[in-house]
């Protein structure tokens, strides 16, 4: 693997989460031992007015005025929000610097995020983002408008931070049996991020054969060896009892595969990803 | 595919598109008006057009924030359809514009964009600002004084009352005009012409109605050439509007969704008894200016300015056409682009002669799209001129053996062939003649028949020919595009400049 191509990728728009997601990109990318990129993405908004003549005439030339009247607004509009951004990345990589990361690469981008993070996809190993930008800064019933397209539209891990930094002692392995979970299962027996961790392998299922699985993945956990692993079978609603779970067992952060399904299920069905993204109290790391 | 779009499309801009969605509609009632005038028809076949196709496009439109209704260029080409066949007539022909434009949009015309070059855009523009001018002359021919003095005022009143602070630019300056107009014409009970004397107005909502014409070739014969001017001519000013708009917003547009959608608009309103409209600069800019962004604003315009015929149809018809005057002349003065007027001596004598072109051919057939045709034309025959410029051919002696050695360099095609033929001196009595090709690119057939002509002659006077470097210079005849579009092919191809 070329550490030059690959790095965790932390997402900073100044919302009271972006300390928390400098600090754990500083953790993941001191664990695995890959360079730490601080973006900072200026959303223009085209389809907004930011001006507005009601005057309804046109006049000599009024055509290349307008032009030039937009783009001088424009022109201060995101000047200004590119010295904030500035300032944002500056203070983060204070913050990263601190907690001994050598120095971070920062980048500004113009455009969505979206558009920015697929861009970016092949160099990023993990993507460190916010639950909820400044939008939503103060509804903790709603998660970032934005977040379900980014983790739709991007095929690398992404952590989702809601909470204040906490160094991960203890982790929570949803598993099903499934392809995807099958995928994580070997993403945490591998990954250096995990040696040393307690792993809770959480499997939410009323079939027996699931029991035989869980098992199974038990074992392939403890052979790869520097995870202490905790097998257990729960019954009930998947969302419900994992957070409860994570809950009583002091679970620091969540693992599992996200949004496995298509749009019109999860439509139709509500997903599973989007619950788990609401309720859960602690970081989600989600593996597609 | 044509009826998906963003959310952000619709609800980013609210409260923006609401608002300039108004200020659009009352500006459309009194151009929905004038241009049916213009085109012969009664002024609802206009209104209920600019409904119809403001409505559909919202939905169907490749650029959002682009207000399409009936327009000056298109009402101009059908005014001798409807004056030898009839309003049946005019519809048929709007369906079949709508159904040529809907082909347009899947065979990807919205590209061909790429050909109309800035001067002849510019010519379009000041050529459709002269003709909407010209038309409002027969409203101020033969009239008494007031009508002058009230055209006057009422151009005073747009230009001069967005000046005043705050509330100059919270009214629409073009509807006090008329609204102060058509009072004083009602208060002193002038007797002149108003919007209600030029034909009927809508009284209620639209209803389908297939046109009555008769479904045979000879409708077809009569239909057809109309209908491929119109289908032109109103996707040529949709697809401009577009790009002034991608502009102005600083985003893009998909421009062969905008012929679909100008197309299904159309045939919209040729079966609710409107005329073909496309989409329209002025508004357009007007809408931007204003405030609007998204798809609710053409929407807000196209639903508001129905509502508004419907119900106030009594006070429309009292608008004197003074004051519809004013605000054509407002249209026309704003359409036309004054900057080129002053570029004309800045361009390059090529750009301005095609842009003075467009502007006579339309000014003389009233058909842009001819216009447009003969811009496009000139401006190809001036850059194939140019390039022909690019050839020149050295020449050195070996004495010894007598062998003359030629060197081509540059671009040998139709036009710069009888250059190359001359290039050479024939009279010269060598033994063994070398032409030297590596550096030439040999463009079409013609560049290659001069070749032949070369070698034979000098044939002729008893030499011997070698041309090197042939396959090099042949590569350029290509004819499938896109093939030479990655760095390494064109350089390649081009190595050596």
């Amino acid at each position: 693997m070329n550490n030059n191509e690959n790095r965790v990728l932390a997402c900073i728009d100044g919302s009271a989460l972006t300390e928390a997601v400098c600090d754990y990109a500083a953790w993941i990318a001191q664990r695995v031992e890959v360079p730490l990129k601080l973006m900072h993405t200026i959303d223009h908004h085209p389809e907004t007015a930011t001006m507005s003549d009601l005057s309804g005439n046109i006049g000599l030339d009024s055509r290349d005025e307008l032009l030039e009247e937009i783009t001088q607004l424009d022109q201060q509009r995101i000047k200004l929000r590119l010295q904030q951004g500035k300032l944002l990345l500056e203070t983060a990589k204070q913050r990263v610097m601190q907690s001994g990361i050598g120095e971070p690469i920062l980048t500004q981008r113009h455009g969505s995020l979206v558009e920015a993070l697929i861009e970016l996809e092949d160099v990023t190993r993990v993507l460190v983002i916010g639950l909820r930008g400044k939008v939503h800064e103060n509804q903790p019933d709603k998660i970032g408008a934005k977040l379900e397209s980014i983790i739709r539209s991007l095929h690398r891990p992404i952590l989702v931070v809601n909470e204040p930094f906490k160094a991960p002692e203890r982790i929570m392995l949803a598993y099903d049996g499934s392809a995807a979970a099958e995928k994580a299962l070997d993403i945490v027996a591998n990954s250096p991020l995990y040696k040393g961790l307690v792993c809770h392998l959480v499997c939410v299922s009323k079939d027996d054969d699931k029991g035989k699985l869980l098992e199974i993945a038990e074992n392939k956990l403890k052979q790869a060896g520097g995870i202490e692993v905790v097998a257990q079978k729960l019954v009930g609603k998947p969302d419900l009892v994992l957070c409860e779970y994570q809950e009583t067992h002091d679970v620091d952060m969540t693992v599992m595969g996200a949004f496995s399904h298509t749009k019109l299920r999860d439509l139709l069905l509500g997903s599973f990803t989007a619950k788990m993204l609401l309720h859960s109290k602690k970081p989600l790391l989600l593996l597609r | 595919m044509l009826f998906l779009s963003k959310k952000q499309d619709w609800l980013g801009n609210i409260r923006g598109d609401l608002l300039a969605g108004i200020v659009v509609a009352l500006a459309l009632i009194p151009e929905a008006i004038a241009f049916s005038i213009i085109a012969g028809v009664d002024p609802k076949v206009g209104l209920y057009a600019s409904f119809c196709i403001a409505v559909v496009t919202a939905f169907v439109g490749g650029r959002p924030g682009m207000i399409s209704v009936a327009t000056g260029a298109m009402a101009l080409l059908m005014v001798t359809l409807v004056k030898d066949h009839g309003l049946q007539y005019l519809l048929a022909a709007t369906l079949l514009t709508g159904a040529l434009q809907i082909v347009a949009g899947y065979i990807k015309f919205g590209s061909l964009m790429s050909f109309v070059s800035r001067s002849v855009v510019t010519g379009f523009v000041n050529a459709l600002a002269i003709l909407i001018f010209m038309a409002q002359l027969p409203e101020l021919t033969n009239v008494t004084w007031h009508v002058y003095a009230m055209t006057a005022g009422g151009l005073g009143i747009i230009y001069l009352f967005p000046l005043i602070p705050v509330i100059g630019k919270s009214v629409p300056s073009p509807l006090l005009c008329i609204a102060a107009l058509t009072a004083l014409s009602i208060y002193l009970g002038l007797d002149i012409r108003t919007v209600g004397d030029m034909g009927e107005l809508p009284d209620d909502l639209p209803i389908f109605l297939w046109p009555e014409v008769p479904v045979t070739l000879e409708t077809l014969k009569i239909i057809f050439p109309y209908s491929t001017s119109l289908a032109v001519v109103g996707l040529l000013e949709s697809l401009m509007t577009a790009t002034i708009i991608d502009d102005l917003t600083d985003s893009s547009s998909d421009k062969n969704r905008e012929c679909k959608g100008q197309g299904l608009a159309n045939i919209g309103a040729g079966l609710l008894g409107g005329m073909a409209g496309c989409a329209m600069i002025g508004q357009s800019v007007i809408n931007i200016k204003s405030g609007g962004r998204g798809r609710l604003s053409t929407l807000t315009a196209g639903t508001l300015l129905l509502i508004m015929v419907v119900f106030l149809d009594e006070w429309i018809s009292k608008i004197p056409m003074a004051a519809l005057v004013a605000v054509m002349i407002m249209v026309s003065i704003g359409t036309f682009s004054w900057r080129s007027i002053l570029d004309l001596k800045k361009h390059p004598l090529s750009s301005s002669v095609v842009m003075s072109m467009t502007v006579i051919v339309v000014v003389f057939t009233h058909n842009l799209a001819i216009g447009v045709f003969v811009g496009v034309l000139l401006a190809s025959l001036f850059f194939a001129n140019k390039i022909s410029h690019f050839l020149y051919v050295e020449s050195e002696i070996d004495e010894d053996q007598n062998v003359r050695i030629y060197r081509v360099v540059g671009q040998v095609f139709f036009n710069s062939a009888e250059k190359f033929i001359q290039s050479f001196d024939f009279k010269e009595a060598v033994e063994k003649v070398v032409i030297d090709l590596h550096r030439a690119h040999f463009w079409d057939i013609t560049s290659v028949t001069a070749l032949d002509k070369v070698v034979i002659k000098f044939r002729r006077e008893g030499a011997e020919v070698e041309i090197i470097g042939m396959n090099e210079a042949t590569t350029t005849i290509v004819d499938r595009f896109g093939v030479h579009d990655k760095p390494e092919e064109i350089e390649k191809i081009m190595g050596g400049h």
